[in-house]
């Protein structure tokens, strides 16, 4: 699989996995996690509007707003919102990939992406299948909702 | 020379106290300079393999289940030549005494010990309560990583027999105790996973016929600690039916959680005769002829199974 469909962030963080070895594959994994964004007051406040994606072995709960593009025009954009524990870094430099990779991108840029694209870091060995598979679960509810909320702004229109 | 046996009224109670260490213990063992000379060395063991680099007892090596024990190609442990180089990475020698923590009121530390167990590791120990116990007492954390001076780690074959159980060791098991340690939920066949976590593609659900159903948590207290050994005997002994004396085989998922237990069976309440079935439910679940009971009973033992 190529990472052509890959938006240009996201494909530059899989080359960055690509180029490395396993032990630092993991270090950079724990890099994202530490780089994941706190939530905004407005979320902090309010749990019940983010969802858990029950796939991943540690909690995991994340959310998606759409906004105006910066110039008010043409598509709008998506932003991404995730809340996971300290004590779960794996969990937490997965989100912190799709946060940096996927933030801030249209509808269709995000819904582009691979549902296998985990698997182009190149962590499936050093971590466990149950893992992985939290990751695509994790971006496979992201799609979801850009989705429907994609199919929701058509209508209103 | 093993390092000293910690004395305390709790683990005096039980069948091996030399088993385990509290964090007390460990704290002021730390603080004498015991990790100097390559006597004492301290494991992390845990689910999540960043969470060491995110902060561990300050010259505590990392040993992780998926990447260090686990051979994928043959699906089995890694191999004695593999263990003698994986522990001599760790500054571990072949009498050096051990202590391992990690998440999850220790279930992959507990797994860890199960495996440096199959290698007849002699001193090897858990840290009572584990990392959780450990942070809970503000105790000190570091992200430094741990630079061990090589230890000298002989090539040990394994020896499984003692302490592992293969699918049709259970077979051959039937009529004999075994417990179950997964959730109600898995046990009955309600559901072939953790509750929140994943499915992980047992394609049956339900347990062992005449298995125990002992949840592994039962055995810790709130403080991840193991319960005493009043609380364990009532548990074991009482609610489950085990005898003294009994062979008994225990069995998860995969085998991690069994490892908590076994550990329990074995060191704290003294069975001589505990094995961890490491394939567990992934393998029972989706084996040829190989018969389930699913519901809250035990069920039977299938009669063209019944030992003669």
């Amino acid at each position: 699989m190529s990472t052509y469909t890959l938006p240009a962030a996201l494909a530059e963080i899989v080359d960055d996995f690509q180029a490395l070895t396993e032990p630092d594959r993991l270090q950079l994994l724990l890099e994202f996690s530490r780089g994941l964004p706190e939530l905004p007051e407005r979320l902090k406040d309010h749990p019940e509007l983010l969802e858990q994606v029950v796939e991943c072995q540690s909690p995991l709960f994340l959310t998606i707003e759409s906004e105006k593009n910066s110039d008010g025009e043409g598509e709008r954009i998506y932003r991404l919102f995730f809340k996971a524990p300290q004590e779960a870094p794996t969990t937490r430099g997965f989100a912190g990939v799709l946060h940096e990779g996927l933030d801030g991108l249209t509808a269709a840029e995000i819904l582009a992406v691979p549902d296998d694209m985990p698997e182009l870091l190149g962590l499936t060995r050093a971590i466990t299948p149950l893992r992985m598979r939290g990751m695509t679960a994790m971006l496979g509810r992201i799609k979801r909702k850009v989705a429907a909320a994609q199919r929701l702004s058509k209508t209103a229109h | 020379m093993p390092y000293p046996v910690e004395q305390n009224e709790k683990f005096a109670s039980y069948a091996n106290p030399e088993r385990l260490v509290s964090t007390e213990w460990l704290a002021a063992a730390l603080a004498g300079g015991a990790l100097a000379d390559g006597k004492l060395v301290v494991v992390e063991s845990d689910e999540d393999v960043l969470l060491y680099e995110t902060g561990h007892i300050p010259g505590a090596v990392k040993i992780d289940w998926h990447t260090d024990l686990n051979d994928e190609v043959t699906r089995d442990y890694v191999d004695g030549s593999a263990f003698a180089a994986l522990a001599a990475s760790k500054g571990i020698s072949r009498d050096t005494t051990v202590v391992i923590y990690g998440d999850k009121s220790n279930w992959w530390a507990a797994y860890a010990l199960w495996v440096f167990t199959l290698f007849g590791h002699e001193d090897v120990r858990l840290l009572d309560g584990g990392r959780d116990k450990w942070i809970a007492e503000g105790r000190e954390l570091t992200t430094d990583s741990s630079q061990p001076e090589v230890g000298e780690y002989p090539v040990v074959e394994r020896n499984d027999a003692p302490i592992r159980a293969f699918k049709d060791d259970v077979l051959a098991h039937l009529g004999k105790p075994l417990i179950d340690v997964r959730s109600p939920e898995e046990y009955t066949g309600q559901r072939t996973h953790m509750p929140a976590y994943p499915e992980e593609g047992a394609l049956r659900g339900g347990h062992i016929p005449t298995a125990a159903s002992v949840p592994w948590a039962k055995a810790a207290a709130e403080d991840g600690t193991y319960r005493t050994r009043d609380e364990l005997e009532a548990l074991y002994l009482g609610e489950a039916g085990l005898k003294t004396g009994d062979d008994v085989v225990a069995y998860c998922r995969i085998g991690e959680r069994s490892s908590h237990t076994w550990f329990a069976l074995k060191y704290l309440l003294g069975f001589e005769t505990v094995r961890n079935y490491d394939g567990s439910w992934t393998e029972w679940g989706n084996a040829v002829r190989v018969p389930i009971a699913k519901g809250a009973e035990r069920g039977s033992v299938p009669a063209d199974l019944v030992r003669k």
